[in-house]
C-alpha cells in the first residue's frame, strides 16, 4: 500500500523490526494454540489424555471421540438444528435485508426517509429482555424453529451496509432498467441483487456467523424442546456442567455419571475439545475468503452507520 | 400507515401538497409492497417491546393480561435503587466495560501500527487473517477455550509452574479479585484483530509522500508513527469512542454468564444477569423491566453528552 524506500534504515529500525516480527508471532501462537490443542485432545486417546502433556499433537490416535459425538442422538439432533437455522436464517434475513435496502436507496421513494429514521432508532431504544420475552410468548412462538428466524430477520447495521453499497452503484444501471420497463421487483432480483454480491457475502457472513454461534435464544425461549436445540447451547451445558463442579475434581465423576457406561472411551476433556472443534470448523474454513468482502463492509457500515 | 408517515416527514397543514405526496406515492405501489412488510415487522418486533416498558410501572403477574395489571407508579424503579445488589451488579457493569473500552482501544490502535509497519505484504495478510479468528468463533467456544485454559492442569498454570512463577496451580477463575482481569483479556484475544480493521482503513488514506517528507527530515520509525499516523487516526478514534461510551453499561452478557460461577459471582454478576436472574428466573418482571429501562436511557444520556463533548472540542461527531 504504501511504498516506502528503506536502504539505509538505521540500527534502531532494524530493532524495531525485529521486536515488531517477535511480537507478531507471538500473537499468532496466542491466538492459534488454544485451537491446535483442542484439535490435538480431540484426536487423542480420552483415557491417555488424562495422562497431560497433551499440547500441539495427538499422542494415541483415536476417532472415538468423533464417534462419540455424533454417535449421540442430542449432539447429532443439535448439529442439524444449527446447520437449519445457519442456511434458512442467512437466505431469509439476507433477501429481506437487501430488499428493504433497495427501497431506502431509491431517492424518489416518498418513504425513504421515514423508513431509515424509525429503523435506526431502533438501534438505541430496545425493549430489553422482558418486554421481548413475553412478547414471543405471546405470538406463540416459543418452543418453536421460527424464533430463531423471524425475530432477529432484518439487521438495522446489514441494512445500512447494503443500502451505501447500492447507492454507490451508478445510477444509470437503474435508469436504464427503468426504460426498458422494468418494475422495482425485477430490478431488484434482475440488477441489483447480482451487482451487490460484494456486500451480500460480508452480511451473509455475519449472519450465519451469528446464527451459527447463538445459543441464548435456545436458553431463553426453546429450553423445554430438545429436539430444537443447537450445537452451541448443548455445548454450553457442558461448560455450565463443569462450571458448577470446577476445582471440585468430581467434573468427570458427574459427566460419566450421567453418561453411565461409556467412562471407558470418553471423558468430559475429550467431549468438550471435541465439540469446540466441530463448533468452529465451519467458522474456521469458511471466514478466510470472505476476508476482502467483510474488511470493506465493516468499513463502509463504521463510518456510515 | 401512510398517513402516520405524512405526519412524520412532511409539513402538510397545505391539502394540495398532501395530494402531491399519495399522488407519487401509489406511483411507487412496488417499493411499498418490498418494504411495508418488513415496516410490519419492525413494530412488532422491535416498537412492542419498547411499549412493554409499561411493565416497569406494574405489578406484572403472568396470569393476567398486560392491560389488566395493577399499577404501581414508581415502585419498581424505588425497589430497584433501594436493592443492594443493584448496586454491586452497576459497579461490576461500570467496570467491566471501562476495562474494555481502555483495554480494546488501546490494544488495537498498538496493534493496527504495528501491523502498518510491517513490511512483507504477505506476513500482514497472515497476521491480519489469523486475528480476525476469534472474533468469529461463539463465546460458549471462547470460554471453553478460557476454562481449559485456566484449569489446575491448563497451559498457564503449566506455564507459570515452568517459570517458577507460582508454586502450585491456581485456579483462576474460581478467584472472584481476578474475575475483571480474566475478562479484559479474554476480549482482548476475541476483539483485538477485528478492531483494527477501521483504524487500518483510516491509516491507508494517509498520503504516503507525508512519510517520504518526514524520512527526509530524518525522522525515525517510532517519531513517525507518532507525529504522522497516530494523527491520522485521531477522527476515527474519536468517533469510536463516542459510540462506545454510548454503550457504556454494555459490558457483554455472554461471556460474564459463561465464565460465571459461584466463586466469582460477586465480580462477573451484571446487569444484564441481573435482569435475567430478576425477570426470567424470579418472575419479577417489573423490578427487571425497570432494571432495562435504567440501562437503556443511561446509555442514551451518555452518547449523547459523548458527542456534545466531541462537538465542542471540534473534533468530528456520531449525528
Amino acid at each position: 500500500m504504501i511504498t516506502r524506500t528503506f536502504r539505509n534504515s538505521s540500527m534502531s529500525d532494524r530493532i524495531f523490526d525485529i521486536c515488531n516480527y517477535i511480537f507478531m508471532s507471538l500473537l499468532i501462537i496466542v491466538t492459534l494454540y488454544p485451537f491446535v490443542n483442542m484439535f490435538a485432545l480431540s484426536f487423542n486417546d480420552a483415557n491417555d489424555s488424562i495422562r497431560g502433556d497433551i499440547y500441539l499433537w495427538p499422542r494415541e490416535w483415536t476417532l472415538s471421540n468423533y464417534e462419540y459425538v455424533f454417535g449421540q442422538a442430542d449432539i447429532f439432533f443439535a448439529t442439524f438444528i444449527s446447520a437449519a437455522r445457519t442456511i434458512i436464517g442467512t437466505i431469509l434475513s439476507v433477501i429481506c435485508t437487501a430488499m428493504l435496502a433497495y427501497t431506502i436507496s431509491r431517492p424518489e421513494y416518498k418513504l425513504k426517509k421515514f423508513i431509515s429514521i424509525s429503523f435506526i432508532f431502533t438501534m438505541y431504544f430496545s425493549g430489553g429482555l422482558i418486554p421481548n420475552y413475553l412478547l414471543i410468548k405471546e405470538l406463540s412462538m416459543l418452543n418453536s424453529f421460527w424464533v430463531y428466524i423471524i425475530p432477529g430477520i432484518i439487521g438495522v447495521f446489514n441494512m445500512i451496509v447494503i443500502r451505501s453499497f447500492i447507492e454507490g452503484l451508478p445510477d444509470s444501471i437503474m435508469e436504464s432498467a427503468k426504460i426498458d420497463g422494468a418494475g422495482d421487483f425485477t430490478t431488484f432480483f434482475r440488477i441489483v441483487l447480482p451487482l451487490t454480491v460484494p456486500a451480500l457475502a460480508t452480511v451473509s457472513l455475519f449472519v450465519a456467523v451469528y446464527q451459527w454461534n447463538s445459543w441464548f435464544d435456545v436458553f431463553l425461549y426453546n429450553s423445554s424442546s430438545p429436539k430444537l436445540s443447537t450445537l452451541q447451547y448443548e455445548l454450553m451445558k457442558l461448560l455450565a456442567s463443569s462450571n458448577t463442579t470446577a476445582g471440585s475434581g468430581s467434573a468427570a465423576d458427574h459427566y460419566a455419571a450421567a453418561l453411565g457406561g461409556h467412562t471407558q472411551i470418553v471423558t468430559p476433556t475429550s467431549v468438550r475439545a471435541t465439540m469446540t472443534i466441530v463448533a468452529s470448523l465451519p467458522i474456521i474454513m469458511v471466514y478466510p475468503f470472505l476476508q476482502k468482502y467483510f474488511v470493506k463492509g465493516m468499513v463502509v457500515g463504521g463510518v456510515k452507520g | 400507515m401512510e398517513k402516520h408517515a405524512v405526519q412524520l416527514t412532511g409539513s402538510t397543514s397545505d391539502d394540495s401538497r398532501l395530494r402531491a405526496f399519495f399522488r407519487s406515492l401509489s406511483r411507487q405501489k412496488m417499493l411499498m409492497l418490498m418494504s411495508i412488510p418488513f415496516l410490519v415487522w419492525l413494530i412488532v418486533f422491535k416498537y412492542v417491546p419498547l411499549w412493554g416498558w409499561m411493565i416497569a410501572f406494574q405489578k406484572f403477574r403472568l396470569s393476567k393480561d398486560i392491560f389488566d395489571q395493577t399499577w404501581v407508579g414508581w415502585d419498581n424503579f424505588k425497589l430497584l435503587f433501594k436493592e443492594e445488589q443493584f448496586y454491586l451488579v452497576l459497579r461490576n457493569t461500570l467496570v467491566m466495560s471501562s476495562i474494555n473500552l481502555v483495554l480494546g482501544f488501546i490494544t488495537a490502535i498498538v496493534l493496527a501500527l504495528l501491523l502498518n509497519e510491517l513490511r512483507k505484504v504477505f506476513f500482514k495478510r497472515i497476521v491480519q487473517t489469523i486475528s480476525y479468528l476469534p472474533h468469529f468463533i461463539s463465546w460458549v467456544v471462547a470460554a471453553n477455550i478460557v476454562q481449559a485454559a485456566l484449569a489446575p492442569e491448563g497451559i498457564v498454570n503449566i506455564l507459570l509452574l515452568k517459570l517458577h512463577l507460582i508454586d502450585k496451580p491456581v485456579l483462576w477463575i474460581g478467584i472472584g479479585e481476578y474475575f475483571w482481569g480474566i475478562l479484559g483479556v479474554t476480549e482482548v484475544w476475541k476483539n483485538v484483530g477485528w478492531n483494527t480493521i477501521i483504524y487500518l482503513a483510516a491509516i491507508t488514506m494517509i498520503d504516503p509522500t507525508q512519510y517520504e517528507a518526514a524520512e527526509m527530515d530524518g525522522a525515525s520509525r517510532l517519531r513517525r508513527i507518532w507525529h504522522i499516523t497516530l494523527p491520522s487516526m485521531k477522527p476515527v478514534i474519536v468517533i469510536l469512542l463516542i459510540m462506545n461510551l454510548g454503550n457504556i453499561l454494555e459490558s457483554g452478557f455472554e461471556p460474564q454468564y459463561l465464565l460465571g460461577n459461584g466463586m466469582n459471582i460477586e465480580y462477573s454478576e451484571n446487569l444484564d444477569i441481573f435482569v435475567l436472574k430478576y425477570g426470567i428466573q424470579m418472575n419479577n418482571f417489573g423490578l427487571a423491566t425497570a432494571a432495562g429501562i435504567f440501562k437503556t436511557v443511561v446509555s442514551f444520556i451518555f452518547l449523547i453528552a459523548a458527542n456534545n463533548l466531541a462537538k465542542r472540542l471540534g473534533e468530528s461527531r456520531l449525528y
